[in-house]
Formats: structure tokens, sequence, C-alpha cells
């Protein structure tokens, strides 16, 4: 159960949000909780990537927007919005795919720099195309019916399902990560992180253990584009820009690099703060400070994770008594 | 296609590829130091660009050049001095590897941050600097192509960067004890080099060289605070391009990115310009991991040996 603990505070926490702001009066802050679940979605990806198999991408935002754009595209040309997120989906696994097997070849700089190619050939193609819409990228996305009459939708009545929703979706992929990482291939990805030649010593497919990450980050970031373009209706090239990619690199470097749940809750409160516009001008600005700050103070990480700082104290209860 | 509109194409693809050179040299620099990726590259280019900008208007041309190839200096200087220095340090203590990969995320912070700064300071709009000769309908022509007479003044001072790094890599002491650190930290360090007041110059060299092509190529393309992340992602694919760590390659590679570039558009549509650029790019990482004209490492190291 010990496993579960970040798990089990995150949906404690998600059912008070919602209590906390109905009480408060301020409900319409569930919209950009909700858009920042998203965003945390697409961060989870980076994180698996980076922290665990020691990968560095600076694509995500690439695939955050082949999600969206696919499924945008697809849902308005009258496509089922369901089937066309899992032709979202699926493409964006088979570039992952394809992108991978050569650029997971790559280390350190080169790897960033290729991931990076790699976005910005994403956002000059969908600012380029003309049937992508060019700068002012898609809109009138139709709505993502779930079942029944629930939907993804960013009408002001579906506020507090779609929040309830988009945390459903968050706790699903932390249920799916937490079990993954503590099973076998979590074990491989640690060690590949703490050097290649060992794990491939002891038996680790290396390359193909890194190259299912890739592709499990890059669906992350494609599933979260797609909500995020049915719950806002709309998509544009900014969501493909590299700054981006860059946002979800220090997110996860604020959430302490290899630590999940970290990531998930620096996801979605530094994306709710600048949703809500709380930088204000300095909204890149303080992403940019985090970066250097994090790099200075914790080059590996903060290893202050809640979960394990509350179960510590409560071994250390137990042995004292 | 006939001959004037050729070298019309090769004209604009040396404007930007002796850019590109100019960004990639200053990435060596600051790589062969100290195994890190300069991130922020661009923006002393386009801080460079505005600092001649403000001060063109108070003092003349060549001054302001002057003083903002100094000014750029010295806050390379300060960023390596204040940040990367110290997180060196720290990253020693903390880290069982070595630190290239945070110090590289680093900058990209400091990348952001320059940027912003230069958003408050010059605000969105574009700015201009001054031409140096004539103005901005002076044209030379030659061969049935007209150029702008600042297009010799940007392809002089990248030629000029480029013979000065030659002679000061291979000539002078300083030169010399830095590549010395390149090629192993410990051993510079054992003969009495301080290898990390070499890292400091660096990254001022690498300012300095930056700013100098920010403001030379300025009045042909002007300046806005925006523009050195694309510049940096540039200037990085033509130094990974050519090879990382050798002028040479990055001379070339620059030069050839910018023809290659400016061809590009009798195919393509003018938005895929980089498009192109990086798919070579990628190419050349998945065939010849160490460049277009880059030895592989294990090679370079087993040439240092003899």
């Amino acid at each position: 159960m010990k496993k579960y603990t970040s798990l089990i505070i995150f949906l404690g926490l998600a059912v008070l949000i919602p209590l906390i702001t109905s009480l408060s009066g301020k409900n319409f802050y569930l919209t950009q909780l909700t858009m920042s679940a998203y965003y945390a979605l697409a961060a989870l990806g980076l994180c698996l990537l980076l922290g665990y198999a020691g990968q560095i991408s600076l694509g995500q935002a690439g695939f955050f927007a082949i999600g969206g754009y696919t499924s945008a595209i697809m849902s308005s040309a009258g496509l089922d919005p369901r089937l066309a997120f899992i032709v979202a989906i699926i493409s964006a696994a088979l570039i992952a795919f394809v992108i991978g097997i050569p650029v997971l070849k790559l280390k350190g700089h080169y790897l960033a720099m290729a991931t990076l190619g790699f976005g910005v050939i994403i956002e000059k193609l969908v600012r380029g195309i003309p049937s992508l819409g060019g700068a002012d990228g898609i809109s009138n996305v139709p709505d993502f019916p779930l079942f029944g009459s629930i939907c993804i939708t960013g009408g002001r009545a579906a506020r507090l399902s779609n929040y309830i929703i988009s945390f459903t979706l968050l706790a699903l992929a932390l249920f799916l990560l937490t079990n993954l990482l503590s099973s076998r291939s979590g074990r491989a990805l640690r060690a590949i992180h703490e050097s290649e030649d060992a794990a491939s010593a002891m038996g680790v497919n290396t390359a193909r253990t890194k190259l299912i990450t890739f592709i499990i980050a890059a669906v992350c970031a494609a599933a979260a584009g797609s909500f995020l373009t049915h719950y806002n209706g709309s998509i544009g090239p900014g969501e493909a820009a590299p700054l981006k990619s860059i946002r979800y690199l220090s997110i996860v470097a604020v959430g302490g690099i290899s630590n999940v749940a970290g990531t998930l809750a620096a996801g979605i409160i530094l994306n709710f703060l600048s949703l809500r516009g709380v930088f204000g001008v300095y909204d890149d600005a303080v992403f940019g400070v985090i970066l250097v700050a994090v790099m200075m103070l914790a080059p590996e990480g903060f290893k202050l994770s809640i979960p394990s700082w509350i179960s510590k104290r409560f071994v250390q209860r137990k042995s004292k008594t | 296609m006939t001959s004037d509109i050729v070298i019309q194409y090769i004209i604009s693809g040396l404007i930007y590829g002796s850019i590109y050179a100019v960004i990639a040299l200053g990435f060596n620099i600051v790589y062969n130091a100290t195994g890190i990726i300069n991130f922020a590259q661009g923006e002393f280019v386009m801080l460079g660009g505005m600092i001649t900008h403000s001060f063109s208007k108070i003092m003349s041309l060549p001054l302001a050049l002057l003083a903002a190839v100094l000014i750029t200096a010295v806050i390379g200087g300060f960023i390596e001095l204040v940040l990367i220095r110290n997180i060196g340090r720290l990253a020693k203590k903390k880290l069982k590897k070595s630190p290239e990969m945070q110090m590289t995320i680093m900058t990209i912070g400091i990348s952001i941050l320059l940027r912003e700064t230069a958003l408050t300071i010059w605000g969105e709009q574009v700015q201009t600097v001054p031409f140096f000769t004539g103005n901005e309908t002076s044209s030379i022509t030659v061969a049935g192509a007209s150029f702008s007479p600042q297009l010799i003044w940007i392809i002089t001072t990248a030629f000029l960067i480029f013979l000065f790094l030659s002679f000061f890599y291979k000539f002078t002491l300083k030169g010399q004890a830095m590549r010395a650190c390149a090629c192993s930290k410990t051993g510079a360090l054992i003969c009495g080099i301080p290898a990390s007041t070499m890292v400091t110059f660096s990254f001022i060299l690498a300012a300095g060289i930056g700013a100098l092509a920010g403001s030379v190529t300025a009045p042909l393309t002007q300046t806005h605070y925006a523009i050195g992340t694309a510049l940096s992602i540039k200037g990085f694919t033509v130094a990974v391009f050519g090879g990382l760590g050798s002028s040479g390659a990055a001379a070339a590679a620059g030069f050839l990115l910018g023809i290659i570039e400016s061809f590009s558009i009798v195919v393509f549509p003018e938005a895929f310009k980089d498009i192109v650029s990086i798919l070579l790019l990628l190419i050349v990482l998945f065939l010849r991991p160490s460049g277009l004209f880059g030895t592989p490492l294990k090679k370079r190291k087993k040439d240092s040996n003899k």
C-alpha cells in the first residue's frame, strides 16, 4: 500500500479542492485547474523519460501538438472524437517509435538537440501549413463525449464534471506510472539512469526500454494535447513552441526530476498560477528563474518528497515506541 | 533560374551563413572550455544589436559598437562567475556524474531571463541600427546582383573573428591554455593553468563575439527581443552539423547551411526554411554522430595521446 501513498494524497486533495472553491465562491478556478491537470499529464510523461530513464527530451510540446492537432482536424472533419483520440494516440506513438529509434542512440547534448529539432519542425509545420490554420490554429473543435451526456467541453455548466474528468484521468495516469515504476521495467529504467553499460550487462535491453519509455512519454503528451484541445475547443501553434517544451522541463525539474508526485504537484500549481496570470508579464521569466534556481540548489532534484517524508516520520515513531 | 538570381541567393546565403558561423564559433568557445552547450549564445547576439541600437543614439556608431561588445562581454563573464561556476561547485559535491547536463539546462533558464530582461528594457517593437556605410537604399552591384554594403561588413567581420580565433587558439598563451583545459582539465590544472579562470574567460570571449555579430548584422536584419532563441537553435545546429568543438568546421558548416537554406526557397515554401536545415542536421547526426567534418571522439582522444 505504501507505494500508493502519493496517489491517495492526490485523490484526497482532488476531492478537497472543489469543496474549497465552491465554499469560497471561486468556482471559476476549476477551469484553470482542469487545464493545469492536462498540462501536468504531459509533464508526467517527461518526468518518466528524464527522471527515470535519464533521457532528456525537448520535444514534448511537439507530441502535445501532434495529439491536439490530430484530434482537432479529425473531429472537425466529422469523425467521432473518440475515434479521433485513438488515431491521435496511435499516430503520436508511431511517430515516437520512428523518431525514437535513431534519436535515442544519441546522448547528452546531441539528444537534447535532436529532440529540440523535432519540436521546432512540428512547430514550423503547424505554423506553415495553411490547412492547419497557420498562426490562428484550429478553433470550434467539437466536444469529446465520454459516456452518456458527460463530455469534455469548456462550457460553464460542465465545469465541475470536467474538473472531475481531468483529475480522474490524471489519477489514472499516476496509478499506471506508479505501478510501472515499481515493476521490473521500472527497475530497468533506474538501472539505465545509473549506468547504461551496467544495465546492459545485467541483461536489460537498454535500446528497447528507452524506446518504450519515449513512446509512453509521447503518448502522455499526445493524450494531454487531445483532451485539452477538446476542453478549450481550440488549439494554436503556440502549444508546439520550443518554449513550451522548456516549460515542461522546468516543471519536471522543480518537481524533483525523479519524482512523479512532485512533477504532478509542480505541474498543477505552476500551470494554475501561470494561467491565472499571477506572474503577469514575467510569466516566461518565472520559468527561467525556476530552471536556474533548481539547477543551482538541487541539480539532481529535491530529494524531499512529501510521501517519503511522512512515511519516514511514521517509521521513526514506530521504532521509538 | 537566371544567373543574377543565383547570385542573389548565394548572397543571402552568405549573410545568414556568416551569422550562423559566428554563433557556432561562440558555442564552440564555451563548449571547448566547459563541455556545456550555452543556450544563451543567441541572446548575446540579440543584446549586441540592442545595446548598439541604444548607444548609437547618444554616441558615434563605432563607440556604440565597442560599448555593446564590452557590456555584453561583462554580462557573459558575470553569468559565468555568479551562476555557472556555483552550479559546477555545488554539483561536484552532490552529483556522481559530471554536471554538464545540469549546466546546459541552466543556460536555457539564463537565456529566458536575458530575453525577458530585454523585453522590459527595449519593448516588443523591432529596433534598428544605422548602417555602417551608406543607408538602406545604397547598394553595390556585382555581376547583375545588387546587395547592401553592410554585407561586406558582415562577411569581413565573420572572417576576422574566425582568423582571430584561429590565431588566438594556436599562438597565444591564453588560447593554448584554453585548449589544454578542453583536452583535460586535470592535466591543465597540474600544469598550473587556472582552469576556472579560463572558463570565465571563455564566456567573456563568447559573449563579446556574439555581441559583435549582433551589432554588425543588426542594420540589415534588424533586431528584436525574441530573436535569440531561434539564433541559439540555429547556431547549435551549425555547431553540431560541423562537429562540436572545431572552429573551421563551424565556419564551413555555417556558410554551407546558410546557402542550402537560401536555395531551399526554390523548392519549399519560405516558412519551411528552418525545417530543411534541421532535417539535414538530424540526418547528419544519425549517420555521423560526430558531425559532418568532426572526427569521432575516440579517434580524437587517440590522436591527442600520441
